[in-house]
């Protein structure tokens, strides 16, 4: 049994946070730990992988691997699971790694378990842990079907950095433009200065208590003001003040970072869904019952208007 | 053109969740179409009136309760439904096995789904029954135009928006932000009452996972709160983000 491996998630040659977490996490397995990474110019990443303790890297190269596609891609990682056997296959938790490991999983007739917040692989087992029912509880799955599959959702596990050797490995290629099944007509990509939402140490969210995008635009300076990602209620997303990209909860990204202010924003169950389990809370609304006071380390009951321009006062001091 | 949506009957968003002999208790518990389903509902129901489709079928697997689901759908403008029976607890592929098995019957044109069921948060049920049965698939989508055979999808993709464009048949999952669901109208609950609705047992197969244990998360504590004057109030907050905390000021 070849050990763990990583699925890389990288669009043109960036590699998402949530790979090197998912390599520190596998390292504590004790078993071999490979990246694996498809694309187009990607070899040179393999160095990357290495820092963060990966022992292999499989690097496979080709025009029908330049974008994410399920169909390539699945064919591409099932001709190499039956090369080199490996026990277990951890993939993000995002839109392209889901759509990846439910197909690939449904191929192999195996179980997966999905937006992992723990788990623990041993030779032919893996036990997972998942948030249910929008966080509300907590399920603990066992997988023993080969290999052992999981998604892991981004920043619950840390960063550790630690030298592997990096041996890159060629598999032969075994996707061609015929296995793709899905054509992309066209990416717009969101551009922001800011950090992603689930890779910001520190998310600042508005909510409907922002009235409108003059509100919103205080919540940002004060994001700014501490190199933060944006991020906002579904109320503030519907509202046009923020793009769908910024939603945080259950339908919008689930976001960990170090500190969550929450301005605005009542903390209606769906919203806690994504942003419970931050490190920190902070809070500020006028409603001295909102229930996000509940989960909020730090709340003040105030106006964000009045509140929120002089804590970037009193920060900038 | 023949639609099919599945729909899962899951837990009101609100419930409060309860464990009784370690399991989830659903004692007291009102079920919904999970919220996603609804909007892939929706979707075909305009679809309809729009003239692309002829007929909605929904399809749902799961207790006799599921039954509800499907009456809902229907009063929102479904044509007919078909449940299949099987136990609520089934993993993600014994629900694709059975779901698949009913829709190859069915041979619809297009199926559509939720990309996510609000209780077991799983997002695989639709892409597993697109593997099982030959077909592409797109996730997470926001809009969908339907010609020449071909669907043309709009999804929320990380980091961007993406268009992608597959042959039908396909299944399809939506994001909720795709459109606003009808409430069934007086009307439409009178005349689902009439609408056919076949049972039929789930296809055996064995499941790939197995939930060993089911736990409530910690419950968190809840910090200070304080209500005092703004400029009190920014600065004591302050304070905390810089020496709890421990935040960077840029
Ligand atoms: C299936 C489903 C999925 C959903 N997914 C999500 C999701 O992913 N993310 C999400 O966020 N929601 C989601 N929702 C919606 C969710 O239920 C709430 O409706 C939403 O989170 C409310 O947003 P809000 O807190 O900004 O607005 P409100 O609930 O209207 O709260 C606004 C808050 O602002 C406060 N306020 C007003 N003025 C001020 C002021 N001047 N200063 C400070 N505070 C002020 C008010 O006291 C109030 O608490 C979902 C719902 C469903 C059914
Ligand atoms: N038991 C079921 N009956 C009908 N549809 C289902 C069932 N389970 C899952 N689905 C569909 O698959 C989607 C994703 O579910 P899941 O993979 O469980 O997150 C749901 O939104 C439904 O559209």
């Amino acid at each position: 049994m070849a050990g763990t491996w990583v699925f890389v998630e990288q669009r043109d040659g960036n590699v998402r946070k949530v790979t090197y977490e998912m390599i520190s996490k596998a390292k504590t397995f004790g078993d071999e730990v490979s990246a694996v990474v498809f694309g187009k110019g990607v070899e040179g990443l393999a160095a990357d992988f290495a820092k963060y303790g990966a022992d292999k890297v499989y690097v496979v190269e080709g025009d029908v691997f330049a974008n994410y596609n399920t169909g390539a891609f699945v064919a591409q990682i099932a001709a190499m699971i039956q090369e080199y056997n490996p026990n277990a296959i951890l993939f993000a938790h995002t839109f392209n790694g889901r759509d990846f490991a439910s197909r690939l999983a449904q191929k192999l007739e195996a179980g997966l378990a999905t937006d992992v917040i723990d788990a623990e692989i041993s030779a032919g087992k893996g036990v997972f842990t998942r948030a249910i029912y929008a966080g509300k509880a907590l399920a603990k799955v066992e997988i023993t079907t080969s290999p052992i599959l999981a998604t892991v959702r981004a920043g619950v596990f840390e960063v550790v950095e630690g030298a592997g050797a990096g041996e890159v490995v060629k598999p032969a290629v075994a996707a061609t433009d015929a296995d793709v099944y899905q054509t992309v007509k066209s990416f717009e990509p969101t551009v922001s200065a800011r950090p992603e939402l689930t890779e910001a140490d520190v998310v600042v969210s508005g909510g409907r208590g922002c009235k409108g995008p003059e509100g919103i635009k205080i919540v940002e300076e004060l994001a700014d003001l501490l190199g933060a990602a944006v991020g906002g209620s579904r109320a503030a997303i519907d509202s046009g003040w923020l793009g769908h990209e910024l939603q945080v909860g259950q339908t919008g990204k689930v976001v960990n970072p170090n500190l969550y202010i929450a301005a605005g924003i009542s903390g209606a169950i769906q919203h806690l869904a994504g942003m419970s389990s931050s490190k920190f809370i902070a809070a500020i609304n006028t409603d001295p019952e909102a229930p996000i006071f509940n989960v909020a380390d730090f709340g003040v009951v105030g106006d964000l208007f009045k509140v929120v321009p002089l804590l970037c006062e009193e920060l900038k001091k | 053109m023949k639609v099919l949506v599945c729909v899962k009957q899951t837990f009101d968003t609100e419930a409060k969740i309860e464990l009784k002999d370690g399991k989830i208790s659903d004692a007291g518990i009102n079920l919904i179409i999970n919220p996603y389903d609804e909007v892939a509902v929706e979707g075909a129901i305009q679809l309809k009136e729009k003239g692309i489709a002829k007929e909605v079928v929904v399809l749902s697997a799961g207790a006799d309760k599921a039954m509800d689901a499907i009456r809902t759908a229907l009063a929102m403008g479904a044509d007919r439904g078909i449940l299949v029976k099987q136990d609520t607890a089934a993993d993600e592929y014994q629900r694709a096995v059975a779901l698949a098995a009913a829709i190859k019957d069915e041979n619809p044109d297009l199926i559509l789904a939720g990309h996510v069921a609000a209780d077991d948060g799983s997002s695989q049920v639709p892409t597993r029954i697109a593997e099982i049965l030959g077909l592409p698939h797109v996730n997470v989508i926001t809009n969908i135009e339907i010609a020449d055979g071909k669907a043309v999808c709009t999804s929320e993709a990380d980091g961007g928006t993406q268009v992608t464009e597959v042959s039908i048949p396909a299944v399809i999952s939506s994001q909720v932000s795709w459109n606003e669901p009808r409430y069934p109208s007086m009307k439409g609950i009178m005349q689902a009452k009439k609408k056919p609705v076949a049972t039929i047992d789930a296809v055996a197969a064995d499941a790939k996972s197995t939930i060993v244990e089911f736990s409530l998360p910690p419950a968190k504590t809840a910090g200070v709160k304080i209500e005092e004057d703004p400029d009190v109030a920014a600065a004591k907050l302050g304070d905390w983000m810089k020496n709890t905390v421990k935040v960077e000021v840029k």
